[in-house]
């Protein structure tokens, strides 16, 4: 099949020619339909990527035909075709989930700029993740970036215009700082083309170009993806955004930034380098650990549950970045697979907030006194979800958490072992915190049973049914998570 | 294929009762049916069990692995002796307080009922995963399951005080099993490399001295459900909860659950002759001894009878631990008939506490004189249970002290015999003045206690019963004690 050569390149054309057409459109049921169809055919895409690289390795592909390194490359392998999979999986379910509540929280008159921006950022997103280029890297990232600004200054709450401001400052930063450590290694290496980056820095090491460089990748990444202390853009911007927004950039912005950690540290600088030259290691893991505890203890005092589960994103994508830490293929491989879990699990939790606020339209803590009650399925998808974030086994969370714990006792790091299993007892605080709130105090005067619409519901329960499908057959996650481990650890 | 045909009964003993929570769920408007469907679940869950039993006495042992979670360790089930003792006595049970609970909840006006039965099932079907485990991460899932299915009954009230009740119970059994006991499961797999259970176990020649020490505190703490002081509060703390629950869960299903998780890591895990030389297994007995004493010291101190019950509760699950820290055969024999004496004895206990308060609204020890004359079944049951407790012939508690006090013998522990007789002492002196107090004593603020006033009809039925299975097992503990012979065997 010739369409299927040119797979790489259509994950990412697809969605952006399909964003345009959005705002031609106007109309708000055929803009949903638009994004819907480019959301599930870059999900087949992604999936059909993901087959291909599992059964016959890496996949390159050049842009219009020019070559690397002169020419932009496309190459997918394990570590990214996990990713792409998980990316346009979250956005194909997001998109069932926002015809309703778009409609509900954004208004059918600006409906269209929604669907088109979200392409935007979905090509973004799937671009940063596909592409082999460090620059073309950058270009992707600013898409997405720009386009999420957007979204999230689409919410309601007018503070959310604020919380974009921030994130645009924050993020700009970020990706600044990532474009002056490319600069520089352009300089020194005088290529973009990453597998050529990787080639040409070998014995260069020595170089303060390379070490400066790397300061500015390693600093701007993790402002792109919330490492503590440099989250401060995401509690408000997950708050504030619309709910369709939330899930779909929680379960997908961060992590794509964790990929594009995993690929500049392992695959451009390499293992050597980054963990036995560098003290990568040593910061991560410090950082990694002060974010699971400082930030599952703030996410304790939150009354906004949309707020408190941002919190705990920044806790749970300390537990990524501490597997990664390891740089060992079991930590890896508890890195990337929790950061497919957890895209799962947080995405389903921040849909059912979404179903929430589209009945009681609030997120405050008083206002879901007697949910059990009210909206039983909603309230079940959340405590299904919220048992995930502890790590209850037959759920992905404890998949996580084995492979988590498995890797620190493997490096004889047992107190890292003591310290992730403590840090998931503050999870079962903020949870049950809501739970009992749910269960044991009655709803108020008048409150009836209004159940979340199905079109709100299905999308829902397919992350959480997922996120416990994946926490009892293991196979494709753990097994596609290993295989990323060991391509970006060079070991197979 | 007996071996496949055990691994498919073994199933259905979960499935059953999974069913069953299914069904029952949608019977709410139809209690008749809805406690039909209860019964006839109940029924046919120790059906299976019995099924099983006799597969393996015939055909020996068998298991089943439905799939593989992480690769080379898997959802796995497996028949052995030790697992069959426990699953006999929470599903035989679980009949007899089904009816009982009948009598009880509707007498009591609960409201929730159907919530509670379906939890109750859930909360059974997860206890056959813990007695039929093959392996400790397939034990840990059911184990974390029966936590999780349990917490909706200690809050069956839904009030401030079941509120306050089922946080510490959750907290508690959370916080040591993921923090302590998950810690263990992986580290064993780390040392090891297998989880199975196996006899003689696994760790001997694996892990050095000092990593098998930090892994048996690791799974004695761990192991919450086994109430080893300090992590017993959750017991008191869970008597918020209705009377069949504190019954079935909270005397046999759930903390056997525990105690059975510690003899089977003891004999399958570390086994126990490589457990005879782990160095921290006397202090952990130490422990043991101390929560045995300790705890039936707060009892005598508790005038609310079931708080008095839950701390005998605690006292008596330690009897268990310390006859797996003795790491003898005779003393693993003796713990595993205690799951057994002590369930019969402590569940009719707590039947009665909940006869009294149905029937008379008294909870408190202080307000109980003279009520043998309106309730003569019940306290006569309550006195039955509280000797099979002590451990005083003809009933059946006397055996599995006999055996555990034989096994300290053979490790030449005397001074855990001494202990096993105070303990007795101090059984006597908490228990024994409950019935006399009813049988002789006088009513509280000089009430009038005329004519008979026993709990509704199903309620006294199962306390009758359960009263008499002590005696019963005084008189025939042979399949028992052949049972829990054969766990060193194979």
């Amino acid at each position: 099949m010739i369409a299927s050569v040119h797979f790489p390149v259509l994950q990412i054309v697809l969605p952006l020619l399909l964003a345009p057409v959005c705002v031609l459109l106007r109309g708000a049921r055929l803009a949903w339909f638009t994004a819907l169809t480019a959301s599930w055919a870059a999900f087949g895409i992604a999936v059909a990527l993901l087959l291909d690289v599992l059964a016959g390795g890496p996949i390159s592909y050049a842009v219009g035909g020019w070559n690397a390194p002169w020419g932009i490359e496309l190459r997918v392998d394990a570590a990214n075709a996990f990713v792409l999979t998980i990316v346009a999986g979250i956005g194909a379910v997001v998109m069932i989930f926002a015809r309703e509540s778009v409609e509900h929280e954004i208004g059918n008159a600006r409906a269209y700029l929604f669907y088109a921006t979200y392409l935007l950022c979905l090509a973004g997103l799937l671009g940063v993740t596909i592409t082999g280029d460090a620059f073309n890297l950058f270009v992707f990232l600013e898409i997405s970036s720009l386009s999420s600004y957007v979204l999230i200054s689409l919410g309601k709450d007018r503070r959310a215009l604020y919380a974009a401001y921030q994130y645009l400052i924050l993020g700009t930063i970020g990706a600044t700082f990532y474009l002056i450590g490319v600069g520089l290694l352009y300089q020194v290496t005088g290529t973009l083309n990453m597998l050529d980056l990787a080639q040409r820095l070998e014995g260069q090491e020595g170089l303060r170009g390379v070490r400066v460089a790397f300061a500015f990748l390693t600093v701007g990444i993790s402002l792109k993806l919330a490492l503590f202390p440099l989250h401060f853009w995401l509690p408000n911007a997950y708050a504030y955004a619309p709910s369709a927004v939330t899930g779909f950039m929680a379960a997908t912005a961060t992590k794509v930034s964790i990929y594009v950690l995993l690929r500049v540290f392992f695959t451009i600088f390499g293992v050597e380098f980054s963990f036995g030259q560098m003290p990568l290691g040593e910061i991560l893991m410090f950082l990694a650990v002060a974010a699971m505890f400082a930030a599952s203890t703030v996410a304790i005092f939150q009354n906004n549950i949309k707020r408190m589960l941002a919190y705990s994103s920044v806790a749970q994508i300390g537990y990524i970045v501490l597997g990664i830490g390891m740089a060992s293929v079991t930590g890896v491989q508890a890195g990337v697979l929790h950061l497919f879990n957890h895209a799962l699990i947080k995405g389903g939790l921040f849909l059912a907030m979404g179903c929430i606020v589209y009945r009681i339209g609030s997120t405050h803590i008083d206002d879901l006194a007697g949910l059990g009650k009210r909206m039983p399925w909603t309230a079940a998808a959340f405590v299904a979800g919220g048992l995930g974030l502890i790590g209850i086994p037959l759920t992905a969370g404890f998949i996580s958490k084995w492979y988590l714990v498995l890797a620190a006792l493997e490096k004889g790091w047992w107190w890292i072992a003591v310290l992730i299993l403590l840090s998931s007892l503050l999870a079962v605080v903020y949870v049950w915190k809501v739970v009992e709130q749910m269960y044991l105090k009655p709803a108020g005067e008048g409150a009836g049973r209004t159940e979340a619409p199905l079109g709100l519901l299905v999308p829902t329960w397919i992350l959480i049914i997922a996120s416990i499908w994946f926490g009892i057959d293991t196979r494709l996650s753990a097994g596609a998570a290993l295989e990323a481990a060991k391509t970006l650890l060079g070991a197979g | 294929m007996g071996g496949d045909l055990i691994g498919v009964s073994m199933l259905w003993a979960m499935l059953i009762p999974a069913g069953g929570a299914l069904v029952i769920s949608q019977l709410g408007r139809w209690p008749n049916l809805r406690e039909t469907v209860t019964l006839v679940t109940a029924g046919a869950l120790f059906v299976d069990v019995m099924w099983i039993a006799d597969l393996f006495s015939r055909n020996g042992g068998g298991g089943l692995t439905l799939w593989e979670i992480f690769p080379g360790l898997g959802l796995t089930f497996t028949v052995e002796p030790l697992g069959l003792i426990f699953a006999l006595i929470a599903s035989g049970l679980w009949i007899v307080t089904s009816i009982y609970a009948i009598g009880y909840m509707r007498a009591h006006r609960e409201v929730n009922q159907t919530r509670f039965y379906v939890c109750f099932a859930i909360a059974l079907s997860s206890a056959m995963g813990v007695a039929f485990a093959g392996n400790m991460l397939t034990l840990f899932i059911f184990y974390e399951v029966l936590t999780l299915s349990t917490y909706p009954l200690v809050t069956h009230a839904g009030d401030d005080k079941a509120k306050a009740g089922g946080r510490t119970y959750l907290g508690i059994l959370l916080f040591t099993s993921i923090v302590f006991l998950l810690t263990a499961v992986v580290w064993t797999w780390a040392v090891a490399g297998t989880l199975d259970f196996t006899a003689g176990g696994v760790l001997d020649g694996k892990a050095s001295p000092g990593v098998a020490a930090a892994l048996l505190v690791l799974y004695v703490f761990g192991v919450g459900k086994a109430a080893v002081m300090p992590f017993h509060r959750w017991l008191p703390a869970a008597m918020v909860a209705p009377a069949p629950v504190s019954a079935l869960l909270h005397a046999v299903a759930v903390v056997k659950a525990g105690v059975f998780t510690v003899l089977k890591v003891a004999v399958y895990i570390f086994g126990i002759d490589f457990l005879a030389g782990v160095a921290s297994g006397r202090w952990l007995m130490y422990i043991a001894a101390a929560t045995v004493l300790i705890a039936s010291l707060v009892a005598m101190r508790q005038d609310n009878l079931k708080r008095r019950l839950a701390y005998s509760t605690i006292s008596q699950l330690s009897y268990i631990v310390l006859a797996a820290m003795l790491a003898t055969p005779l003393a693993v024999v003796g713990g595993a008939m205690h799951i057994a004496m002590h369930a019969f004895g402590k569940i009719t206990l707590f039947f009665c506490a909940g006869a009294i308060d149905v029937a008379l609204h008294k909870k408190n020890i202080s307000d109980m004189g003279g009520i043998g004359r309106a309730m003569p079944f019940t306290m006569g049951a309550f006195l039955i249970a509280s000797l099979s407790i002590i451990g005083l012939p003809p009933l059946g508690g006397l055996w599995s002290k006999w055996y555990i006090a034989l096994g300290a013998l053979q490790a030449d522990e005397v001074a855990m015999v001494a202990v096993l007789m105070i303990s007795s002492l101090l059984n006597v002196a908490y228990l024994l003045p409950i019935p006399v107090r009813a049988f002789f004593g006088k009513p509280a603020n000089g009430e009038a206690i005329t004519g008979l006033k026993e709990a509704p009809l199903p309620s006294v039925l199962a306390i009758c019963f359960s009263a008499l299975g002590c005696a019963f097992l005084f008189f025939f503990p042979e399949p028992l004690y052949r049972l829990a012979q054969a766990i060193l065997a194979n």
